[in-house]
């Protein structure tokens, strides 16, 4: 520890610290441009400027090392020069066009200017211009605004992983750019626009709709991945204009994805439902609250009372809150049915009933960048979780190796040390070659059961297999046994895997072997929270599968679009279609809910109170940030009046929190959650390995980072981004289309079960072979079957030419 | 349009002198192979550079983009760089760009018409001692000039 003091305050700072750290330690104010404390330092702006004894020159305080002793100024005379100077010459090129600038009132320069800089102006020549640029949908840039700071460079750098923006030429002559018409295409790309201290980028889908002090500001929890990121929803008028991250280290940091931020221009799509429908005669038909409810619940009534209980499926999506979810399920119970489910996207359930917990990610989310060893099993994790994977990014750039087995070879933009790309299939052959290969390894030898070690009897290890084994384990070298730094991690691929449970049981006991902690990456934002609350079959019910492979007579859907946020598409459809009665509580419209029979308009997060818990196991509730819109109602109060309607016990609510008392049974929900998170199975799972090649094409079948929930997909910025607009649709490896006979860019009909598309072939490199990479939850694709599994693929035989008309 | 095998050969050289896992540091001299190749750097001739070492195009085109002696716009077969700082001033660099624009017909940053000559403003090259002076195609420096010599040298070269 050193002692220095400032401003006369005497600090004690650990060795290595800057002086702007320990300033900021002190509370003591430093104006700084390019300065971040989660970026590189480049000491460029020299706005931090500071007078330290003994020194003939000012020093920049954010690239300046304290030494013991050190006397800094940051108020002298001398400093307070150096600042001025620097705030003029920084004001030179900088236009004063605050009036008609987006960040004015929030803007870094503006700020330090009147704290820092002189009261007028003696700049009299011409000022710089500097071309504008197109970067894409989200960022609007105003590049004679920029004042080279570079904190957008480094961050896309960095924490993004590609540097996508770059300072070319120099002096006078130095702007920012993306090479030559390239977009800023980088998941987490909105965080430059909180970076930038000027207004040089903006948000373009905020652009010139408020001043930053017009809106209003309320906290809330992103509502799209397991993350539960922290976020701050500014408002006017009861319209929802921008989404900002809050600050919170061990979430999302000062960081928000694309998707966070973005997605609120879904809340105010055309699309959204404001008053209750009921279809009569094929016709839709707008009705009020009383009628609509009476009506769902009466005729879920009845076709329980006629048919049977088990005749009501209720689906719900993993992104609902834990109150939704709980009253969803409670209503299905309460109607004498335990066909519930929220794994939507799910297709292999054998683990049920095998489950001592509630599945989460096994550790807590800065525990990440701590790691030594990650081993990531199907997962596009740029797409699922940006922000997690900006945190494996950083541990790996730590020294940390990180492995995949993966049907993608997608770039996370994170240097892999071993990887095993391969067809769904073999994902489950790979895992057992690498158990087999921890298992084989000294010391660890001893810990295996008998019946893991006959099953791996003839298996044959591959050596990419061997070496992630020996990444995991150390090495050889001596580990750390107790507190060992590796973890496993399962992400959406391998939950939609439709050998899921044999993939889960696989990796857990490679982990176990390793002492590595192990976890599921979940995909919605309360997929734990809905696990805890039990919306999951419980004696026998139907899943999410067996509730549309043998369709019932009535569905309730809770947040669903079924063709789009299904395993299986057509199957959903198909369901649904013939379904007797179908209650969709949705906030918007849609296609996919044609076929239903009554939409109850509830609302999204923002105009609804309720809880979600992270895949850490993290229970963040939050309350409306603004009134809902038309006639739509928060979910778990139309849940609690339909259940009231059909009159079932124990729906008597008041408010949300009640609801949530009643899931944590009135105790702390960290107590409940703690004794819950549980990733172990009660016993082992049968897993066949298969040593025959698929002899089918197989369909991989990810979901678009954009097309993930109701509210992303209906996100115009969002839906302009590249990622969508410049979609695979049907994605082969190009020796694969060579073998087919395809040409890149033909029209193919691709098949799966009964439903068939046509789509375009596009040679894809990073699909291994006997694969075709076609994404889920897209229009599209709603045809279709599985989003894993076989498919197969036929040219369109080229219309015949017209015969030749003789005369 | 791609890069010679004679280049990409003088590139690997180059990357040799580097540790394998920083073949950004071969960026500068890559970049100058390429150059001499191709005469100047197109856009795609920075990305293939760029692609080469790995490293984003971007962070080839900073470096192209910093150093004046790197051609962004196609140049004269002969790029005459004089130096008009202050030692080669004092000089009478003035007298040595006077006489080369007239005889020319070009100004800096110029080509002529039959694309033998760019005439180019060069900043200070550290030999002030052989002021004034000017280069040819960044390699081949010429000390004490006098409009005479200008002559001698101009007339020396290829056609
Ligand atoms: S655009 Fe903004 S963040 Fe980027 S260098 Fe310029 S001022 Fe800094
Ligand atoms: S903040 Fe220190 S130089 Fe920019
Ligand atoms: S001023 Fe011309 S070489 Fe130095």
């Amino acid at each position: 520890m050193l002692n220095i003091e400032i401003d006369g305050k005497v600090v004690e700072v650990e060795h290595g610290s800057t002086i702007i750290d320990a300033a900021d330690q002190l509370g003591i104010a430093i104006p700084r441009f390019c300065y971040h404390k989660k970026l590189s330092v480049a000491a460029n702006c020299r706005m931090c400027l500071v007078q330290v004894e003994k020194f003939n020159k000012p020093l920049p305080a954010c690239a300046t090392p304290v030494a013991d002793g050190m006397k800094i100024f940051t108020r002298s005379k001398a400093a307070v020069e150096a600042q001025q100077s620097v705030m003029e010459f920084l004001l030179i090129n900088h236009p004063l066009d605050c009036p008609i600038c987006d960040q004015g009132g929030e803007c870094d320069l503006q700020d330090i200017a009147m704290a820092y800089g002189a009261p007028a102006s003696r700049y009299t020549e011409e000022k710089r211009v500097v071309i504008n640029k197109n970067i894409g949908p989200l960022v609007a840039t105003d590049m004679t605004r920029c004042i080279q700071c570079t904190r957008c460079v480094r961050f896309l750098k960095e924490v993004g992983g590609m540097m996508e923006l770059g300072l070319i030429n120099r002096g006078e002559h130095a702007e920012i750019t993306a090479y030559v018409d390239k977009s800023v295409d980088s998941e987490l790309s909105g965080n430059i626009i909180d970076l930038c201290p000027v207004g040089a980028l903006t948000s373009k889908p905020f652009r010139y709709t408020a001043r930053s002090w017009e809106l209003v500001r309320r906290p809330s929890i992103a509502p799209h991945d397991g993350l539960g990121s922290q976020i701050e929803v500014h408002i006017k008028d009861g319209k929802v204009l921008r989404v900002l991250p809050r600050e919170k280290e061990t979430i999302n940091e000062c960081w928000l994805s694309d998707r966070d931020r973005f997605s609120y221009e879904g809340l105010n799509s055309p699309d959204r439902l404001k008053v209750p429908m009921i279809k009569h005669h094929g016709e839709w038909h707008e009705t009020d609250w009383k009628t609509a409810l009476e009506f769902a619940g009466g005729h879920l009534k009845e076709i329980v009372g006629t048919h049977g209980s088990d005749e009501l499926g209720v689906l719900i999506s993993p992104n609902s809150t834990m109150e939704e979810a709980h009253l969803a399920t409670k209503f299905a119970h309460g109607l004498g049915s335990d066909n519930v489910d929220y794994r939507l996207r799910h297709t292999d359930f054998r683990h049920d009933g095998k489950r001592l917990g509630v599945i989460w990610m096994g550790c807590n989310i800065p525990d990440v960048q701590e790691m030594d060893r990650i081993l990531v099993i199907g997962s596009n994790l740029r797409n699922e979780h940006p922000l997690l994977a900006q945190r494996i990014r950083r541990a790996v750039a730590n020294g940390a190796e990180l492995s995949v087995v993966n049907p993608l070879d997608d770039d996370p933009l994170i240097p892999i040390k071993h990887k095993a790309i391969c067809s769904p299939n073999d994902m489950v052959n790979v895992l057992s070659q690498i158990l087999k290969a921890v298992s084989g390894m000294e010391r660890l030898s001893l810990c295996l059961p008998k019946s893991l070690s006959d099953l791996l009897e003839g298996v044959r290890v591959w050596d990419n297999s061997q070496a992630i084994a020996l990444s995991l384990t150390g090495h050889g070298e001596t580990m750390d046994l107790i507190s060992p730094r590796s973890a496993v991690f399962l992400g959406n691929i391998s939950q939609h895997h439709p050998r899921y449970t044999e993939i889960f049981s696989l990796a857990e006991a490679i982990s176990s072997l390793c002492g590595a902690t192990f976890g599921v990456l979940s995909a919605g934002a309360n997929s734990v929270g809905a696990n805890l609350v039990g919306a999951m079959p419980k004696a026998g019910g139907l899943n999410a599968r067996t509730m549309l492979e043998s369709p019932r007579k009535a569905y309730v859907l809770v947040n669903v679009e079924p063709e789009l946020d299904c395993h299986n598409a057509a199957l959903a459809k198909q369901a649904i279609e013939q379904a007797e009665c179908v209650v969709a509580l949705t906030a918007y419209k849609s296609e996919a809910l044609e076929d239903a029979t009554v939409l109850l308009p509830i609302t999204p997060f923002t105009e609804t109170s309720g809880t979600f818990m992270s895949m850490e196991g993290r229970v963040q509730s939050f309350t409306a940030v603004t009134k809902p819109l038309g006639e739509a109602r928060p979910g778990w109060k139309v849940l609690r009046v339909l259940g009231n309607v059909a009159g079932l016990h124990g729906f008597e609510f008041d408010s949300s929190e009640e609801v949530k008392d009643e899931i944590f049974g009135g105790e702390k929900p960290s107590a409940v959650v703690w004794r819950t998170l549980n990733n172990n199975l009660r016993e082992l799972i049968d897993v066949e390995i298969k040593v025959k090649l698929d002899s089918d094409l197989q369909r991989v079948g990810e979901i678009p980072q954009f097309q993930s929930d109701a509210i992303v997909r209906r996100s115009p910025p969002l839906q302009k981004t590249k990622q969508v607009t410049k979609a695979v649709l049907a994605g082969i490896h190009p020796e694969q289309l060579t073998k087919l006979g395809i040409n890149e860019g033909e029209k193919i009909l691709v098949k799966q079960g009964t439903g068939s598309a046509i789509l375009e072939a596009k040679a894809d490199i990073h699909v291994p072979h006997g694969c075709v990479r076609i994404p889920g939850a897209i229009a599209a694709t709603a045809s279709l079957g599985d989003l894993l599994g076989e498919i197969y693929i036929e040219r369109i035989p080229a219309t015949a030419p017209q015969e030749e008309v003789s005369a | 349009m791609s890069l010679s095998a004679e280049s990409l050969a003088k590139i690997e050289r180059e990357l040799a002198k580097y540790p394998p896992e920083h073949r950004q540091a071969a960026v500068m001299s890559a970049l100058r192979i390429a150059q001499t190749e191709k005469g100047w750097l197109s856009k795609d001739t920075i990305a293939e550079v760029a692609d080469y070492l790995r490293i984003p195009a971007i962070a080839a085109l900073e470096v192209a983009t910093f150093y004046n002696m790197y051609e962004l716009e196609p140049v004269g077969k002969y790029k005459i760089t004089v130096c008009t700082n202050i030692s080669c001033m004092l000089r009478d660099s003035e007298e040595i760009v006077d006489h080369l624009e007239k005889k020319l017909g070009i100004g800096f940053n110029e080509t002529t018409a039959d694309g033998r000559f760019t005439l180019k403003e060069g900043e200070c090259m550290g030999c002030c001692g052989g002021a004034p002076l000017f280069h040819i195609n960044n390699t081949d420096m010429h000390e004490y000039l006098t409009p005479e010599k200008v002559d001698k040298i101009l007339e020396g070269l290829d056609k």
